[in-house]
């Protein structure tokens, strides 16, 4: 991997996008066993209904790995600082998520970068938003 | 109404033994394609001893043990009614199979809006690991819809 250098990225320059396939419930169930997260309003969808959903959706944390991913993508984990997210709404199955990310600030003293993510549907609504200090060389 | 009297409240501690194989599942269901997580070779070339967890993994500490099960139950919380709000890490080191991280939580903030239909609870947590190593702390917001 080529670690981007503090010098050479801008304010409002992008990250390259990181594009998901549609959720589908077996996204979610191995999701559920991988992360450790049971709560069955992830996976069965007589709860979800019960619970009052319209059907089984996609656990937050799923998202925020998917930016992570993102994140990772562009540079190495070891130079991650912070990550911060906010979860807007509910991920439904086969919603095809986009995440995106957009540098917003540079602070000379520790060469970090703040980048702005965000996740976002098929019909461009947002489903998290956040941001991320990274350390570059 | 939940409980203010809980803010404060300092919950049983997590251990989280990271091992490779869960790492590679997790690498699979969230489609992880950077060699780094699931290959050993690319995980040392990279610098890592070992596999190295991805930057939300360590969330499954409190999952794993059950103690974000017993604070949903705690607070007296059906778990049909929770969303999560908000979530934030503090990275200060990594975390790579081998490592045993220890998971300690507080309740830090208990509060309500909308008259009461929407009721949040701030949780913040500090993992280290097995030499007492401060690796991340985290924070999380549960929304609780009433």
């Amino acid at each position: 991997m080529n670690t981007p250098r503090y010098d050479e990225v801008q304010v409002g320059d992008v990250l390259p996008a990181l594009d998901l396939p549609p959720i589908n419930r077996t996204t979610l169930a191995l999701f559920a066993g991988a992360s450790g997260d049971h709560n069955p309003i992830h996976i069965d969808t007589d709860f979800a209904r019960k619970a009052g959903m319209p059907d089984v959706f996609a656990h937050g944390m799923l998202g925020m790995a998917w930016l992570g991913r993102l994140l990772t993508n562009w540079a190495p984990q070891s130079r991650l600082r912070r990550f911060d997210v906010r979860f807007q709404g509910i991920t439904h199955l086969a919603n095809a998520i986009s995440c995106t990310g957009r540098i917003v600030e540079k602070r000379d003293a520790d060469r970090g970068v703040r980048i702005e993510v965000q996740s976002s549907n098929q019909h461009g609504q947002t489903k998290i938003a956040g941001d991320a200090w990274i350390r570059l060389p | 109404m939940i409980d203010p009297q809980w803010i404060g409240h300092v919950l049983p501690s997590s251990e989280l033994s990271l091992d490779r194989s869960r790492l590679r599942f997790f690498a699979k269901a969230i489609g992880e394609s950077n060699a780094v997580y699931t290959d050993l070779e690319a995980a040392r070339a990279a610098g890592y001893p070992d596999l190295p967890a991805p930057p939300t993994f360590l969330f499954a500490a409190e999952m794993d043990s059950g103690t974000s099960d017993l604070l949903l139950q705690t607070l007296n919380i059906p778990i049909a009614k929770i969303l999560h709000g908000e979530q934030s890490f503090c990275y200060h080191r990594s975390a790579c199979a081998g490592d045993c991280i220890t998971v300690l939580s507080r309740i830090d903030d208990i509060y309500s809006k909308k008259n009461g239909a929407l009721e949040f609870v701030v949780k913040s947590s500090r993992a280290v690991n097995q030499n007492n190593e401060l690796v991340a702390e985290m924070r999380s917001v549960i929304v609780v819809r009433n």
